[in-house]
């Protein structure tokens, strides 16, 4: 990593230099030894930039906005921040023209305890999008990993098991909202959830259908965008494993509709905004076997 | 022999398009095919008009059982509409399953505007289902009371 | 504050007989927004609606709900009822008591308890209820037909007939289509050309038929009643306000090596060249491929020997625009290329050729002059095998062929037996079928006339292999009736090729927003109800182009497409249906998910300085084009923001009948 970071640094600085781009997204170091946050740099504190282990946070979101600056912004770009950042440019989210994305390759991230879960289910170092790569031969190792068995283990449950199972964990969210605002595919101008003509949310307490549908809907809303990029799990201060409904709809999506990770291409159609005649019946998950 | 058990009247929401189930419910109203009048009636224009959110709502409010009727695939007013749907409330139901939500208290039913006796026998059927399952509380519990 | 009335019909003992009118009426009185409410037999009779007249003024009612009938029976009774007061029709909502709970149920408590349901669920939607205004749009009192076969010329004509002006733009230099090719038509053999010609010259003497030959649709925008085209006008390097047809080009060109179309390639042509007899526009044109001319610069004779100076090697392509309020596709279809049919022979085969090369042979004007001979070696052929559904019927999932009946195989075949068989009774024809389909007005009599009369021998069973053996043409095929193989050794094989769409209506589709189907076939918007309109309102359909059919089937929906037109045209203005989606600016994306779903192709993207609280700058946003929406609202639960809504239908008014719907309870 320690190379690559090097030859990050000195062509990020070249690119700088030369006027090719007006400033950098990158990360810096945060208040922990393991934090990294995401920042802008340009010419005079690029030095703050660093590229480690730690640099978890995908950073293609913050292109929504750093897309909109005047001249261009550099993106230091992860194999797997490859597929939101492409996701996003197939809604127009991010201007493609003021960014210049700088593969950066990865062997892995960590956190306070250990390797990313989003990493142990790596879903490739190939990138998506890229104006210019810097990786090496031992950035493309994959890890053997099945990202699907913890829904699997799910759905073997009993109903009565699955319910506690949920009740359980959705119980402890805060409503801090640190899944929808680190979410890549959680880009609206302004979410249901804080509109209140939507029906959705709503100012008076006694109302509970946002509380209790919350990730129930933001799963819904972004089916089919969602790359399975991990961050909602990891953000989380509460623990709670958000990715499992998102795997869910994206294990249903691939078996019933054919494989498709989001964020492969920057055009075409998602499975929910897709369908062919002879698609299967809604009645498949009533005669599903137990 | 306890008489103080409140009888169990299930509460099901159908979502019906204007165009050929709506005309189906109302081909079974003018046929005068009875079904149970825990079956309330909301008109869409289209099966495609039916947010999984609407569904959402509904068990939470209290909902038993929720079903959408639409055209037969292909035969759809707006020519794709209830494939778009068909995907949506796939993915929903499969949702609300691997919640633990029971797998039969949702539904989908393709009703044209001529099959009144099969509006009916739908209706009828689903009501049966519902009220073997008895109350649904279940989506309102999600997340404890804090 | 909002006022609401509600009025509880009786409908006789239709409702009254199972619901407590009086009760609903009530109860309806203590519903939070309801002012006033009242039953009476009969609400949509006169004394009826003058009662939710009278009380709209009297209470200042700013919301109705009727309680009665199916709201597809009488809804728009009591919207003009209501707009006759001074409200707005859309302020209407109907609980559907009748069919949807006297009629089905016979306890009346049940029915009381359910009525009053329904009528909270039609007041909690109603309290959501905005004003809406059907909008119109002027309609440009114009036609275009994108196709100049028989079903575009006769579209075209039908149109001209009612007095409305119709372009027809074709892309080949001449009108008349695959039926120009046809030498004799099913099942009453008169000939093609003598019956397609005179439309052709009517078509051209119209004054209200503009034909632009040799060029095609480029660009379309616009909607209904109001759509802007863009058409290509290829070079043809004649100018046709000159040539007057005479052919001393022709005689003269030396480059005379170019593949004849209209002959199927059975014969090549000179450069310049009038693709027939009775062409329309009758000029010439230069194929920029072959003129020595035009590759070299050197040769020029047809420019030396045109008397009227029609030739213009300068020419280049021009482009016009032009507005319609119409459009109809009839872009038509092809034999299907027979690539990947090796087992026919067909490559490799001179003697065996499609069923359309065989029309061109049999023609009087065909390469052969009508005389039927062998392409190989000219002699007369004395056996002769027609193979049926080549390329028709395969299997779904076979790496080539069509799944579908190309319908027209089955009679065209029975005419060229028929025809061989009275012209040169010495020939022996066989045809090879998996079912014979006559379906028709004296199909089926033509077909046993084949058979009986003039003894063509009809095998059960499809041909596996044609291989040249001797001079000959072998065919291997079983007889399923009589459960053996056979070979025949034939002097020629005719192939019922399959036909599909013109391979460019798939980009015309995409630029007209009218969907296809897999097989690339336009779409109706209806397949029983609206045959010959497409979903995209404005845009018809006329003939193969929509799936296969005959020649008089396709007239039939030629003339019906051009009823819809005209009906359209009729109209000075579209009134549009106010319930269409909109989106909310302040809280659209531009993410692009709506437009990938509407199958109308009404909304678009634009790039628009949105202003709000806190909020000033430019976004790409999405737009709905009301006059081209039809308020399927595929869109709205397409859109996470909730940008996308449907008025009349919107997101708060149907989450308030599910409220009311569950509370009530």
């Amino acid at each position: 990593m320690q190379a690559i970071a090097e030859k990050v640094l000195a062509r990020v600085k070249e690119l700088l230099a030369s006027g090719e781009v007006q400033r950098v997204l990158g990360w810096e170091k945060g208040e922990f030894d393991y934090e990294r946050t995401p920042a802008l740099f340009e010419k005079d504190d690029i030095d703050n930039l660093v590229y480690d282990k730690f640099c978890a946070a995908n950073l293609s979101k913050k292109l929504v906005e750093a897309s909109k600056l005047e001249g261009k912004t550099l993106a230091l770009i992860k194999p797997c921040d490859s597929l939101s950042l492409n996701q996003l440019l197939c809604e127009h989210r991010v201007k493609r023209e003021n960014v210049y994305v700088l593969g950066v390759g990865c062997k892995g991230m960590e956190g306070k305890d250990g390797l990313c879960m989003k990493c142990e289910f790596c879903k490739g170092k190939d990138f998506a999008i890229a104006d210019e790569v810097i990786d090496d031969e031992s950035c493309h190792e994959v890890p053997e990993s099945d990202r699907f068995a913890e829904v699997r283990a799910l759905e073997e449950k009993t109903p009565e098991e699955r319910f506690a199972f949920w009740r359980s964990e959705l119980s402890k969210c805060i409503r801090c909202n640190a899944c929808r605002n680190v979410c890549p595919a959680c880009t609206c101008v302004k979410c249901v959830f804080d509109n209140p003509d939507s029906g959705v949310s709503s100012k008076a307490n006694t109302d509970t259908f946002e509380e209790n549908q919350f990730h129930i809907i933001r799963a819904f809303h972004v089916a089919g965008r969602c790359t399975d990029c991990g961050e909602c799990s990891r953000v989380c201060p509460q623990g709670i494993p958000l990715h499992l409904l998102n795997r869910k709809f994206i294990k249903d999506m691939d078996t019933l509709y054919g494989d498709y990770q989001a964020g492969e291409n920057s055009e075409g159609r998602h499975p929910l905004i897709n369908f062919t005649k002879a698609d299967a019946e809604p009645s498949v998950i009533l005669n599903r076997g137990e | 022999m306890q008489s103080t058990v409140k009888e169990f009247k299930p509460l099901i929401v159908a979502f019906c398009c204007n165009w050929c189930s709506y005309a189906g419910a109302d081909l079974a109203g003018s046929s005068r095919l009875s079904y149970p009048a825990d079956v309330k009636i909301i008109r869409v224009p289209c099966s495609c008009r039916v947010n999984p959110l609407f569904i959402l709502r509904a068990f939470q409010r209290g909902a038993d059982g929720v079903i959408l009727c639409g055209c037969h695939p292909g035969d759809c007013h707006y020519t794709t509409g209830n494939y778009y749907a068909r995907r949506r409330m796939t993915l929903l139901f499969s949702m609300l399953d691997y919640l633990g939500v029971d797998r039969r208290r949702v539904r989908v039913e393709w009703v044209s505007a001529a099959e009144g006796a099969r509006f009916a026998n739908v209706m009828n059927d689903f009501a049966a289902t519902i009220h073997e399952l008895g109350e649904n509380v279940k989506l309102e519990d999600l997340r404890c009371k804090q | 504050m909002q006022k609401i009335g509600v009025f509880v019909c009786w409908c006789g003992s239709n409702i009254a007989g199972t619901v407590d009118v009086h009760a609903v009426a009530e109860a309806m009185k203590n519903v939070p927004g309801v002012v006033y409410a009242t039953d009476y037999q009969y609400m949509c009779s006169e004394v009826g609606q003058q009662k939710i007249r009278d009380a709209i003024a009297e209470y200042g009612l700013t919301g109705v709900v009727v309680c009665s009938c199916s709201p597809r029976m009488h809804e728009a009774t009591f919207r003009k009822t209501a707009e006759k007061a001074g409200l707005n029709p859309y302020m209407v909502e109907i609980a559907n008591i009748r069919e949807q709970c006297s009629w089905i149920h016979k306890d009346k408590e049940v029915g009381t308890e359910k009525a009053i349901t329904l009528a909270k669920a039609a007041v909690a939607k109603v309290l959501k209820n905005a004003p809406l205004t059907a909008g119109t749009s002027p309609v440009i009192k114009r036609a275009l037909v994108i196709g100049g076969g028989i079903a575009g010329i006769q579209t075209a004509l039908d149109i001209a007939d009612a007095g409305y002006e119709v372009d027809i733009v074709e892309k080949s230099p001449t009108i008349g289509g695959r039926m120009a090719q046809l030498d004799k038509t099913f099942p009453t053999l008169d000939c093609a050309a003598c019956i397609l010609t005179p439309k052709m010259v009517d078509a051209s003497q119209s004054e209200k038929i503009d034909i632009i030959s040799y060029a095609e649709v480029e660009k379309v925008s616009g909607f209904v009643g109001n759509f802007t085209v863009t058409i290509r006008k290829k070079a043809r390097y004649v100018d046709i306000t000159k040539c007057t047809g005479c052919g001393a080009c022709m005689e003269k060109c030396p480059s005379r090596k170019g593949k004849n179309e209209f002959n199927m390639g059975l014969n090549t042509r000179t450069a310049i060249y009038i693709p027939f007899a009775q062409a329309i526009p009758n000029v010439a044109c230069i194929d920029p491929e072959q003129c020595i001319k035009l590759k070299t610069g050197k040769c020029g004779l047809c420019e030396k020997v045109c008397s009227a100076g029609a030739i213009n090697y300068q020419q280049e392509d021009e482009i016009i625009e032009r507005q319609y309020g119409a459009i109809v596709a009839a872009t038509g279809f092809k034999p299907i290329d027979l690539n990947g049919f090796d087992e026919y022979g067909y490559n490799t085969c001179k003697d065996v050729v499609t069923s359309l090369e065989f029309e061109r042979i049999m023609n009087a004007a065909g390469p052969t002059k009508g005389q039927l001979v062998r392409p190989s070696d000219g002699k007369h052929p004395h056996e002769i095998v027609f193979i049926q559904c080549v390329g028709s019927r395969c299997s779904e999932d076979a790496d080539k062929g069509k799944p579908y009946c190309s319908k027209i195989c089955c009679m065209y075949t029975a005419k060229h037996a028929m025809l061989v068989r009275d012209k040169y009774p010495d020939v022996n024809v066989h045809v090879f079928y998996i079912d014979v389909r006559t379906p028709g007005k004296n199909f089926d009599e033509f077909y046993r006339r084949a058979v009986e009369q003039y003894g063509v021998d009809y095998i059960k069973g499809m041909v596996g292999k044609v291989w040249e053996q001797d001079g000959k043409l072998m065919v291997q095929g079983s007889d399923l009736l009589n459960n053996e193989q056979l070979t025949i050794p034939a002097d020629m094989v005719v192939l019922a090729t399959a036909i599909e769409p013109n391979p460019g209506a798939r980009d015309l589709a995409t630029m007209l927003t009218a969907s296809m189907d897999t097989n690339d076939f336009f779409t109706e918007a209806h397949p029983k109800l609206r045959p010959v309109e497409s979903p995209t309102a404005g845009v018809f359909l006329s003939g193969v182009c929509q799936g296969p059919k005959d020649i008089p089937e396709t007239v039939a929906q030629a003339g019906a497409a051009a009823s819809k037109v005209i009906g359209l045209l009729a109209k000075d203005h579209l009134v549009t249906n106010p319930c269409v989606a909109h989106s909310n600016e302040l809280l659209c994306n531009g993410c692009s998910q709506c437009e990938k779903v509407c199958p109308y192709g009404a909304i678009s993207y634009i790039e628009k300085e949105v202003r709000g609280p806190g909020v000033r700058e430019v976004r790409r946003i999405a737009q709905v084009n009301e006059a081209v929406c039809q308020g399927c609202g595929a869109c709205t639960v397409t859109c996470p923001s909730g940008a996308m809504d449907l008025k009349g239908f919107a997101n708060r008014q149907i989450m308030a009948e599910v409220d009311a719907i569950c509370k009530a309870q």
